[in-house]
């Protein structure tokens, strides 16, 4: 792999930041909004709910863990879509750059982007709410670490998706982590859902994350073995992702829909 | 000379003294379904020469191009840039190729100097910022250089199109119609500077136009291309009067109108 064409990928990605407030701001707003919303519910729910329990924990650090994971996804997927949005597949197809460097591309624009997101949120979380995230221990650093490999698995698989059907499909990508929420438990234990919903969110990987950070809130401990699965769960999905990637693209390649992209036609 | 360039004998050429040519595509097929778009055809573009790929709307023009360029799989034969096999070697051989088209106009809200930039790096051009430089005063693009390439004219827009196509000096250059869109002063001036490159540089340039006294002046060879076949190859100063035709452009009429009449 070459590190200059990766490195053109992300350069290009930072000269649309760099001259686009529009592409900055979502980097972070939405993700503010929300940790301020739900800093405020948490609140109100402590005020009126006297168990001892801590929501700011169980509650805030659930909206802050998920919406850096969305991040992370749409980053890559963002990425892909603004080579889609300027036809600049042609350009970038004809060139010596290989799949695995764009991929790559994409995945370091995905880090630098949401880090951005996460920063803001880990800032606003815990000087205005009192997050602290010293109440996840040492495992903070591995939730994060599988809901950055799951949004980068999610990301591929998207932009793959809207590879093979064409650009008016991008409306697909952004309600993804939405979709998937309910089945992951962000907010509340998987044994909540019926049988065949639970089924689902045992193989999502951030159910895995969620349930740890109950467990460690509210009972002080979390089984190690359930990270590791997680983790080497989410390594699969990615790839997957990538496997499902190259799949397209070489039937992108074979039909000629590569070349004639931007004329969003389908086969 | 005028020849069936299904006739390997081109291609045997290239095979034996592989340096001679930067592109050689032999056999070479697509078909979509039970449809044929390019069928088994074969030439060659050596170095230092200008070959005009020419044909009417839907005679596999683009489809040759874009199979030269790997963005679209052929379904038989093989494709040799510089000697490297395109389909064994793919990054390798498009290292030493570049292009231009109308229908790929580099990004428009990047600058220019944004875009030689990033497809420089993509390219691997060494001593990128000096290229670039050179490049911008060649196209005459310098007061451009921090203009998005979306508000440039047509015009402007192509000769960006065309530094990026320079940028790592490709021993295949691909142009695609492209002065397609240039008032006719400025597409003199681009046809010097690629008539320039073919000759200073040792690159070999394939070049498809709608524009036949264009083609007369500037390529050393042309392809006639009719429904997915080579139909005739020649020098363009000389064909016509082969085929009994006052002007290249009569002769791209018969191709377009009559191809039956010019197969041997």
């Amino acid at each position: 792999m070459s590190l200059n064409r990766i490195g053109a990928i992300v350069l290009r990605q930072l000269y649309l930041l760099r001259a686009s407030p529009v592409r900055v701001l979502p980097l972070f707003a939405w993700a503010a909004i929300d940790i301020v919303l739900w800093g405020f519910i948490t609140r109100y729910l402590s005020t009126i709910v006297a168990t001892g329990i801590n929501f700011v924990s169980i509650l805030l650090g659930a909206v802050l863990m998920w919406d850096f994971f969305g991040r992370v996804m749409h980053g890559v997927t963002t990425a892909f879509l603004e080579d889609v949005w300027s036809r600049n597949f042609l350009n970038l197809f004809a060139s010596p750059l290989l799949i695995s460097e764009y991929l790559t591309g994409l995945v370091v624009t995905s880090i630098l982007t949401s880090l951005v997101g996460l920063v803001v949120m880990l800032v606003l979380a815990s000087a205005a709410f009192g997050l602290s995230f010293a109440a996840y221990g040492a495992m903070f650093l591995p939730f994060l670490l599988v809901l950055f490999l799951f949004g980068i698995a999610l990301g591929v698989f998207s932009s793959a998706v809207v590879l093979r059907l064409g650009p008016a499909s991008e409306w697909f990508v952004w309600p993804v982590p939405a979709l998937l929420s309910p089945f992951a438990g962000v907010f509340y234990p998987l044994d909540t859902l019926p049988a065949w919903m639970q089924a689902v969110g045992y193989l999502l990987p951030p159910s895995y994350v969620f349930e740890g950070m109950r467990a460690i809130v509210l009972d002080g401990a979390f089984a190690g073995q359930l990270l590791a699965w997680s983790v080497a769960l989410a390594l699969l999905y990615i790839v997957l992702a990538c496997w499902f990637f190259l799949r397209v693209y070489r039937h992108a390649v074979r039909t000629g829909l590569i070349a004639r992209y931007s004329a969003e036609s389908l086969s | 000379m005028v020849q069936m360039t299904t006739d390997a004998a081109a291609v045997a050429a290239t095979a034996a003294n592989p340096s001679r040519h930067v592109l050689a595509v032999e056999r070479l097929c697509k078909t979509y379904g039970g449809m044929v778009a390019v069928d088994r055809i074969s030439f060659a573009v050596g170095r230092n020469e200008i070959v005009g790929l020419l044909g009417p709307n839907g005679a596999g023009k683009t489809t040759t191009i874009n199979m030269i360029l790997g963005v679209l799989e052929p379904s038989g034969g093989t494709i040799r840039i510089d000697g490297v096999d395109l389909a064994a070697h793919r990054s390798q051989a498009l290292d030493r190729t570049n292009f231009a088209a109308v229908y790929a106009p580099l990004p428009g809200n990047l600058t220019v100097a944004q875009n030689l930039r990033i497809f420089g790096l993509m390219y691997g051009v060494r001593e990128l910022a000096a290229r670039i430089d050179e490049l911008l005063e060649q196209f005459d693009l310098v007061r451009f250089r921090d203009t998005r390439c979306g508000v440039l004219s047509s015009g402007e827009q192509t000769r960006v199109a065309l530094a990026k196509a320079m940028l790592n000096r490709p021993h295949l250059l691909l142009l695609d119609e492209p002065t397609a869109s240039l008032d006719p002063a400025t597409a003199r001036d681009i046809r010097a500077r690629i008539r320039e490159f073919a000759r200073a540089d040792a690159g070999g340039v394939l070049w498809t136009s709608h524009n036949m006294y264009e083609v007369q002046e500037v390529c050393d060879r042309v392809l006639f291309l009719s429904r997915g076949r080579i139909l005739l190859e020649g020098d363009p100063k000389t064909l016509p009067a082969e085929h009994g035709k006052a002007t290249l452009e009569d002769l791209f009429v018969t191709v377009a109108r009559e191809p039956l009449a010019l197969e041997l």
